[in-house]
């Protein structure tokens, strides 16, 4: 989203910013040892369980290993993310 | 009792021998008896680094063969009393030293050294686990890249996995104009990502170069803005509480480094 907002204005994102995002991801592959197709399997297994309770938009769904501060204070923990944009709510599913 | 510092780094170029180079001879100034171990066999340069090249006899692989003592292989530095090199070899490979062995030396040399520097080659290999074997504490080397970065927090696992804890880390070339400008990382975004202690950050500074050209360490020039990070870490080893340069906010050092580093001051 923040990448399209930045299109719109023609403003470029610092490099730094970008070398910046792309060390965290990478890092938590290297940190986790967790592989793209992982993370494809785990992907197409939600996409399975939430379709049958909502209709989503598939091709807009991003979903990343990324890391937030624990509760406790200052360390880091690996955290799932998942954007999955929603269609509808399917009625069956109640 | 002396103590063994490893200074590692995992990617190649990003100046562990040169920061090695500094460091010792900070220390040897600062009255301690110190040796530089240079364990990238086969690809050694401590030697050049230090100008002492001409000098060296024996070297790591003859005293871990027992074909010399110690002392023996050990260059004295003429320049600076109570510094000594000991060289890699440069017709062997790391296979030829085992950790077992290293961690022996290291013993040996830390009951009548202060400090022992280790220079470890680049790498996670045999090398890399050679240097790290008889060592107290851990310097981890990185430059503000994402290769670098990337290869440090490697490092710091494997450091950590072979008990050797809180490992300190060293930001080297760092380029305050192009932080300014948003183009390199800055020292907070490197340490919010490697989430590791801080020993020193060293600005990028030709002078290096040109120390280097000469064997002779920057540290010792007034001048540089390289030298001035150095003496602050060789003090920080030592224990004492030195204040971190600062290299975001206060426009009055922003200046005197560019001059430093003999950019135009904006």
């Amino acid at each position: 989203m923040l990448f399209d907002l930045d299109k719109i204005f023609g403003k470029k994102k610092n490099s730094k910013d970008v070398a910046k995002d792309r060390l965290k991801l990478v890092l938590i592959h290297d940190r986790a040892n967790v592989s793209p197709q992982f993370l494809e399997m785990i992907k197409s297994e939600i996409i399975k369980v939430i379709s049958s309770y909502m209709d989503i938009d598939e091709s807009a769904l991003d979903i990343q290993l990324t890391k937030t501060k624990s509760d406790d204070g200052e360390n880091f923990v690996p955290a799932l993310y998942a954007s999955i944009p929603i269609r509808n709510i399917k009625k069956s599913g109640k | 009792m002396g103590e063994v510092i490893v200074i590692t780094s995992g990617k190649g170029g990003v100046g562990k021998t040169t920061t090695t180079a500094n460091i010792g001879t900070g220390l040897a100034l600062a009255g301690q008896k110190v040796v530089l171990v240079d364990t990238d066999i086969g690809l050694r340069n401590l030697d050049v680094v230090m100008g002492l090249e001409n000098r060296i006899v024996y070297d790591l692989v003859d005293v871990v063969e027992g074909f010399c003592r110690v002392k023996q292989a050990l260059i004295k530095d003429k320049r600076y009393e109570g510094l000594y090199l000991l060289p890699a070899a440069q017709t062997r490979d790391k296979t030829s030293v085992n950790p077992q062995q290293m961690m022996k030396l290291c013993q040996e040399l830390k009951e009548e050294y202060d400090y022992i520097l280790v220079d470890c080659p680049a790498g996670i290999e045999q090398g890399f686990k050679n240097a790290i074997a008889g060592a107290d504490r851990a310097i981890v080397i990185t430059t503000p890249e994402v290769s670098a970065v990337r290869d440090a927090d490697r490092i710091v696992g494997l450091l950590e996995a072979n008990e050797l804890r809180n490992p300190k880390l060293l930001i080297n070339r760092m380029r305050i104009d192009m932080v300014k400008r948003g183009d390199m990382m800055s020292i907070d975004d490197i340490i919010d990502i490697l989430a590791i202690g801080l020993i020193g950050v060293v600005p990028d500074d030709e002078r290096i170069v040109v120390s280097t050209n000469r064997g002779e360490p920057v540290i010792n020039d007034e001048k540089s803005g390289a030298g001035q990070a150095y003496r602050n870490i060789v003090r920080r080893i030592k224990g004492e509480e030195v204040p971190f340069m600062s290299f975001d906010n206060d426009q009055g050092f922003m200046i005197k480094l560019k001059k430093l580093l003999g950019l135009k001051a904006d």
